[in-house]
């Protein structure tokens, strides 16, 4: 698959990644590469191979509804770019 | 002072002995890392004051005949693990003045062994490379070799290990991170099955793929630290409750009778001849010793780069959605909204290979591409597995090369992502069957190291610690360091 450079426009909208448009070129060229590297999958067929999304295939424990972390609010918020009265602000959403 | 030529083990005797205290012992790497890492780069932060303070605290338990096995020892830990009031940047700029606001798991069960955190180390950022040229920090140095990669992405650790700047650091190993620097660095580190090691503070790459683990420069320092680092932990939800063995006990017993699979397909296209030459001595040293050499197939080792690189990045993208400039890490000046705040937190935070893998990512589970990536490499990847297990029905450890060549020179592969990439040709199987897998060093190429790798079945640590071990008592490539650091 060769991406254009609009491609990588949608796929960075996608990831909320900003880009600048003479990075585009560059990431399309590198990406196809990476994508031809891995379509070398293609060369074997898969047809009802259970996929593997996980090793041990092991299955999420449930616990008991208990309170288990104590608040660190304040704590943990110290590492936030933003906060004012326990909330983390960002730009207003809503005029 | 010539600690520092001694294992951590030795090391361990001397304190409890009294023939060291643990403050002369951390001031002597401190010093040493002071002295020699403008060489190497191979740590980002050091935390001389609060080593000083729990060495003297450990000193304190010791003269009372107290403490615990690992009291008053010093390492680095990779700085993809939160610690609790350090820095905890994981080579990104992205967390550039993060400060953890808790201990990884790892970090708190090495400390609750009494171990003392000297520095964290260098890495690539977000653990994505295979040559310590992705950090946010600088590249690090290879010991051996001045203009050499030390491998990736726990280079730091490896290169602070290797110059002696530390007896053991931590790594962490999503498709070779720990195995990958060993190779290249003259190291013994372990990749632990998927879920023996938990991944609570360990920032996320490739959460299917994630395994934490030591590098050190013998197999019995390997099993010490593994030793303290694995067990159960209900804060990570694929922790595995099996009950931990002692990975030290059997390290004695011999390698007689012991079936040893070789894979033809590592000895294929790729694979560089000195390489290949030494791993081939390996194995007589192997038969030597009582070992039975047996040829095994792994037919679709040629797909596990093509499905890692679904996997992992399909898995990246995901994770690192959490950093968007709002709870932690960087965020852009005057955003003009939320999606400007977004984009430009992350498109100044993250740097290039990063930016890459998530783009891989984002499109491989984007409408439409789902089916043809995604779900195709998990696929593939059960069928890898598979390859592994039916070759365990015969043999009890596979062999062979870690990489496909020893240390290259920075800036080799730095301009095609691929040929970085098929570094880890050997390596990412592994972490896509969720197997144990260690490395070794083997021999010499240009005065560079070369590793060995071995395998086992899921949860035959021990197994694989007492076989490195016996080779390490038959060789000793691995008491090898780099020269004109005393």
């Amino acid at each position: 698959m060769a991406l254009k450079e609009q491609d990588i426009k949608d796929i960075a909208h996608l990831a909320r990644l900003g880009l600048d448009d003479s990075a585009l070129a560059p990431l399309a060229a590198d990406l196809s590469t990476v994508l031809n590297l891995v379509e070398q999958m293609n060369s074997i067929n898969t047809d009802g191979v259970e996929p593997m999304a996980h090793p041990g295939n092991a299955v999420l424990r449930l616990r008991d509804d208990n309170i288990t972390e104590p608040d660190q609010r304040e704590k943990l918020q110290k590492a936030a770019p933003s906060t004012e009265a326990g909330y983390f602000l960002v730009p207003r959403v809503v005029e | 002072m010539d600690i520092h030529t001694k294992s951590l083990a030795e090391q361990a005797e001397l304190l409890k002995q009294r023939k060291v205290s643990s403050v002369e012992l951390c001031q002597h790497y401190l010093d040493r890392i002071e002295r020699l890492d403008n060489q190497f780069n191979s740590v980002i932060t050091i935390d001389a004051e609060r080593a000083i303070a729990a060495a003297k605290r450990s000193d304190e338990k010791l003269a009372k005949g107290e403490g615990e096995p690992l009291q008053g020892l010093p390492l680095i830990h990779k700085d993809i693990f939160c610690t609790d009031g350090v820095l905890t940047t994981c080579g990104s700029r992205m967390l550039e003045n993060f400060t953890a606001p808790y201990d990884a798991t790892v970090v708190q069960r090495l400390q609750n062994q009494g171990m003392v955190m000297l520095a964290k180390a260098n890495m690539d950022e977000f653990a994505m490379g295979s040559s310590n040229e992705n950090s946010y920090f600088g590249n690090v140095v290879n010991p051996w070799k001045a203009g050499t990669v030390p491998g990736g992405s726990s280079g730091g650790s490896a290169a602070a290990v290797a110059a002696r700047l530390a007896p053991v650091a931590t790594g962490t190993d999503t498709g070779g991170s720990i195995r990958q620097p060993a190779a290249f660095c003259g190291l013994s580190g372990i990749k632990p099955t998927y879920g023996r090691v938990s991944r609570y503070g360990m920032i996320a790459f490739a959460s299917s793929l994630d395994q934490a683990g030591p590098l050190a420069t013998t197999a019995k320092d390997c099993a010490i630290m593994l030793q303290a680092m694995a067990g159960f932990d209900a804060r990570d939800s694929t922790s595995s409750d099996q009950a931990v063995p002692s990975y030290t006990a059997g390290l004695d017993q011999s390698l007689e009778g012991l079936k040893i699979g070789v894979p033809t397909e590592y000895f294929a296209e790729g694979l560089d001849a000195s390489v290949a030459q030494a791993v081939e001595q390996a194995i007589e040293e192997f038969k030597k010793a009582g070992a039975r050499i047996k040829s095994v197939s792994l037919p679709n080792q040629g797909l596990c780069i093509p499905a890692y690189y679904v996997v992992a990045p399909a898995e990246a993208s995901s994770n690192l959605s959490r950093f968007d400039g709002v709870r932690f890490g960087h965020r852009c000046d005057n955003p003009v909204d939320l999606e400007d705040l977004y984009k430009r937190s992350r498109a100044e935070g993250f740097g290039d290979e990063v930016k890459r893998r998530i783009l891989i990512g984002a499109y491989t589970l984007s409408a439409g591409f789902y089916d043809a990536y995604y779900l195709k490499a998990l696929q593939v990847r059960r069928l890898i597995s598979d390859d592994f297990q039916k070759a365990f029905n015969d043999v009890d450890v596979i062999l062979g090369p870690t990489t496909p060549t020893a240390a290259f020179a920075m800036g080799d592969k730095t301009d095609d992502p691929v040929s970085m990439y098929l570094n880890d040709l050997y390596t990412v199987s592994a972490n896509l069957s969720g197997l144990p897998a260690m490395s070794i060093p083997c021999g010499f190429t240009d005065g560079l190291p070369v590793g060995l790798q071995l395998v086992t079945n899921h949860f035959e640590e021990a197994h694989l610690l007492q076989v490195a071990h016996q080779y390490q008592q038959i060789t000793d490539w691995h008491t090898r360091a780099p020269e004109g650091l005393d």
